[in-house]
């Protein structure tokens, strides 16, 4: 009896398997990133230094927008498709 | 009460961003998976296009010369153009495979208006060099759309278009009013801000 069938099927999920790890990793990576840039360019982050400031530069900040962005990612888009991707 | 215009940037630099993380995304797990749910498959073209009208108040309320509105406008045209034709061939209304021809159309026009309304050389300033940056990543960054366009399932294409938006993303957070680049800093461009 041959069982290259089975080793086929073998192969393709473990060509495949790195899909969901890369998705669960997108989000938090966003994250690390805005995380990382926070702390290489503190002054871009005014709430750290929020004397002064005005409004705009209060509620707009491009770490803290990269970090918004890879939670809301992470949290409305990877974990749905996580799970479709595991019924796949 | 108006954001200063940095600020506009930076905001369309993070929905670039979430558009890269969607493609990238659709890129890693196939069309299939991907549109296995419906407000999924809708979910980049209709963010390409909210993001086409939201640059119409930016072409009313931050350009301060003709040439620099007409690029804006120049933007928000094909933006909403390319969203519209996505969400049509998403959707089954738009059956000619033609309509794929428009999101790497969308990417050469908003080069060329990059590149056309930014007058200063590289290194004039910080918006001078991002502009002839971006004008040439979008016109090169053409060929992932119009390859995606003639083969639409090929990963690499797809993840190349995504990588375009989250280059674009990058480039656009680093936008300031008036900043050097890499220390330089016309003494015609003025004083910086901050």
């Amino acid at each position: 009896m041959s069982s290259q069938t089975a080793t086929q099927v073998q192969t393709r999920t473990a060509t495949l398997a790195w899909r969901p790890r890369v998705i669960a990793l997108l989000g938090p990576l966003t994250v690390a990133a805005g995380i990382a840039w926070a702390i290489l360019q503190p002054w871009r982050l005014t709430l750290l230094h929020p004397h002064g400031q005005g409004f705009w530069f209060l509620v707009v900040e491009p770490p803290l927008l990269v970090v918004i962005a890879g939670v809301a990612f992470h949290t409305l888009v990877a974990r749905t498709l996580l799970r479709d991707l595991e019924e796949s | 009460m108006q954001p200063p215009a940095e600020h506009v940037h930076w905001m369309f630099a993070t929905g670039f961003l979430l558009l890269s993380l969607f493609l990238f995304a659709e890129a890693i797990v196939g069309e299939e998976v991907w549109r296995r749910r419906a407000w999924r498959a809708y979910l980049w073209p209709s963010f390409a296009f909210l993001m086409g009208v939201l640059m119409w108040p930016v072409m009313t309320f931050f350009t301060n010369s003709t040439i620099h509105m007409v690029a804006h406008g120049a933007w928000a045209q094909v933006m909403m153009l390319a969203g519209g034709a996505e969400l049509g061939i998403v959707r089954g209304k738009l059956q000619s495979p033609l309509w794929r021809l428009a999101t790497p159309f969308a990417f050469v026009v908003s080069g060329l208006a990059f590149l056309l309304h930014e007058q200063n050389p590289w290194l004039f300033q910080r918006s001078a060099f991002l502009h002839h940056f971006l004008g040439w990543t979008l016109l090169v960054g053409a060929v992932f759309p119009l390859a995606r366009a003639v083969r639409p399932s090929w990963a690499v294409a797809q993840a190349g278009f995504a990588l375009v938006f989250a280059v674009a993303a990058v480039a656009l957070y680093c936008d300031r009013d008036l900043a050097p680049v890499f220390g330089h800093l016309s003494p015609l461009a003025g004083e910086p801000h901050r």
